[in-house]
């Protein structure tokens, strides 16, 4: 009872911080999305932490350390702690300057401007969104669960995701971004602090030291996977350094990004990324590989920590330290919800026509309503749908998104490029979800075992589609590899072949490039401009 | 290209290969700090390799014609309203 009551205590904080925020909120929406673009430097980084780490980062890494070994922190947290502060400092500041110069609030009102088309904003706002939600959905089913864990069944799953769900409604509702973001301090603390908290916890109780146990794993010929690579295919090793350019077209991402205050708040950002997966990653996945031989044979590995912290941890304390959990779930599921709702706002209401009708004011009123009825409908959802659909979804979403950087990096940094460039990318991405799908769906019943040889999909097509024992391969890569690449390609071979934006459009989004460049440079740019009017 | 974006791409290639340790694929040994997995160590070593990365992109290119970026939208006062 005692962790209920502390996970209580935790969730009145979250509403008193909400509700702090409301007093503060202005009845227009760049306030209510974007907390009037003056999110401060430490605030900034906390939250924009806070939005990307899910459950996943502290029950998924453990549980997938249980199962598969050390090589999971090198697949997805450090690769993540280098790729994903790469694309804030390139990426996330150039948005930011571009939201602040021309009042973007989504991605997709940036693409429309940027390529002069309505269409193409629309086209990805439909892929985004439909990536989107599944995240959002598996987000409250994750809090459910740990809920009903934390409890020992005390909150039952369909009350544990309404408790989640209605605190981040209210979270969301009330307060908007700036409630949304003052909540992710609090939150991004308890849960970078619950590592290190749980690792001394556990390590004061066990009998014997770290080592003795992991000196056990590496010495048994059954358990040595679990501290090597040995079962970790290098292509699938390496292919996974391409999912974490996900993180920044995820909307609530870019979306933070234009919530800064200013670009400085991006340096302290990019610098302590990697090192806050590290402390959050690290003793999840050491915990993880320990509990393989504390807690051997459990059906469902994700729940190693809950019960590591369950026999080794005083109550009061599992109790602080499901909270650090359930921080990680709300903290990306607010961003999330908000991010959803700022989308339907802005790219659809107001882009066709329910701002200049309704003003500032309906505007908030249309995604506080919004938020109501899409955290219900997930909640909904949530409980009538097998989660396995939607983890599937998710798995596919970072691919999606992860293939959709080549869209962004061209719009930012690519005068050339063009709407049709950016459509082609998208049909192509959307294309590679859904033959994905197909190929995950047909393979599913004839999936390996553990430790088992891939299978063949189509042995007529050789080793061209694989089937491991969780993903679909391409020659021994993931998707995301083709579909990055790919996306890449259509970019710019259709741009290429295709007419570019305004000379006006150009020299909007790059206006340093005609007064820095001088001789060759110059003639360059003209010879562009000339090209752009004939395009027109 | 200019001497400095050659050098740091470079050295994002670099750290970015640096991040495929073949070499510890089947090793669990040696244990750093008696517990740890060489294969976990190095890719802890990583994380901080990353942010020492960061540290130097953040001094040496930063995009300071960024940061005097004035807002060129009219009628966001009115909108605030």
């Amino acid at each position: 009872m005692i962790p209920v009551i502390v996970v209580s205590i935790y969730l009145v904080i979250i509403g008193v911080i909400g509700s702090l925020a409301f007093r503060k909120s202005k009845a227009n929406t760049e306030d209510f999305f974007l907390a009037n673009r003056a999110v401060g430097s430490m605030v900034f980084f906390l939250s924009i932490f806070a939005t990307n780490m899910t459950a996943f980062a502290i029950l998924g890494s453990s549980g997938q350390a249980y199962r598969q070994g050390i090589g999971i922190y090198g697949l997805m947290a450090s690769s993540s702690g280098f790729v994903i502060p790469l694309t804030i400092f390139f990426i996330g500041t150039r948005l930011w300057a571009i939201g602040k110069r021309f009042g973007h609030q989504t991605q997709v009102s940036f693409f429309r401007d940027r390529w002069e088309c309505s269409a193409i904003g629309t086209v990805i706002f439909a892929l985004s969104v439909a990536m989107l939600v599944p995240y959002m959905i598996i987000s409250i089913m994750g809090g459910g669960r740990v809920l009903t864990d934390i409890s020992g069944g005390r909150v039952v799953y369909p009350l544990g995701c309404a408790v989640v769900a209605l605190v981040v409604t209210a979270n969301v509702f009330f307060g908007g971004m700036r409630g949304t973001v003052w909540v992710n301090v609090f939150q991004t603390l308890l849960f970078l602090l619950f590592g290190a908290v749980a690792v001394a916890v556990i390590s004061h109780s066990l009998p014997g030291s770290f080592g003795d146990y992991i000196q056990k794993i590496a010495t048994n010929p059954k358990t040595r996977y679990l501290v090597t690579r040995e079962r970790m295919p290098e292509r699938y090793f390496w292919s996974y350094t391409l999912i974490p350019l996900s993180s920044i077209m995820f909307p609530h991402m870019a979306i933070m990004c234009f919530a800064a205050r200013r670009i400085t708040a991006f340096k302290r950002t990019v610098v302590l990324y990697p090192l806050a997966i590290l402390a959050i990653w690290l003793p999840c996945v050491f915990l993880g590989v320990l509990g393989s031989q504390l807690e051997p044979g459990l059906k469902n590995p994700d729940g190693i920590l809950l019960h590591l912290l369950t026999d080794h941890a005083p109550v009061w304390l599992a109790g602080i330290l499901g909270a650090g959990i359930i921080s990680a779930v709300m903290g990306s599921d607010t961003h999330q919800v908000l991010a959803v709702s700022t989308m339907f706002t802005k790219d659809v209401f107001a882009h066709y026509g329910g701002k200049a009708k309704y003003g500032e004011r309906g505007s908030v009123h249309f995604a506080r309503g919004f938020i109501v009825v899409v955290t219900l409908i997930a909640y909904i959802v949530a409980l009538i749908t097998p989660a396995s659909i939607f983890e599937l979804a998710v798995r596919f979403a970072f691919s999606g998104f992860a293939a959709m950087a080549p869209v962004m990096i061209a719009a930012l940094f690519w005068k050339r490029s063009t709407k049709y460039g950016a459509l082609a990318s998208t049909l192509w991405v959307a294309g590679w979800l859904l033959l994905t799908w197909y190929l995950q769906n047909i393979s599913d019943a004839s999936a390996p075992g553990p430790g088992k040889p891939p299978l063949l999909i189509f042995p007529a097509l050789g080793h061209l589609f694989e089937r491991t024992i969780v993903n679909v391969t391409v020659y021994g890569f993931l998707p995301v590899v083709p579909m990055v690449f790919g996306s890449a390609l259509c970019m710019i071979v259709v741009s290429l072949l295709t007419a570019p934006p305004s000379a006006e459009t150009i020299t909007k989004y790059f206006p340093g490039r005609k007064s820095e460049s001088s001789g060759q440079g110059a003639e360059t740019d003209q010879a562009f401009e000339q090209l752009a009017a004939r395009g027109r | 290209m200019k001497l400095k974006t050659f050098l740091l791409t470079a050295l994002l290639a670099v750290v970015y290969v640096l991040h495929q340790d073949f070499w510890n694929w089947k090793e669990a040994y040696p244990l750093v700090f008696g517990f740890l997995p060489i294969g976990l160590a190095y890719q802890a070593g990583y994380s901080i390799l990353a942010a020492a990365m960061m540290a130097v992109l953040v001094r040496v290119a930063w995009p300071n014609h960024l940061e005097n970026v004035e807002s060129e939208v009219k009628d966001l006062k009115e909108d605030r309203s």
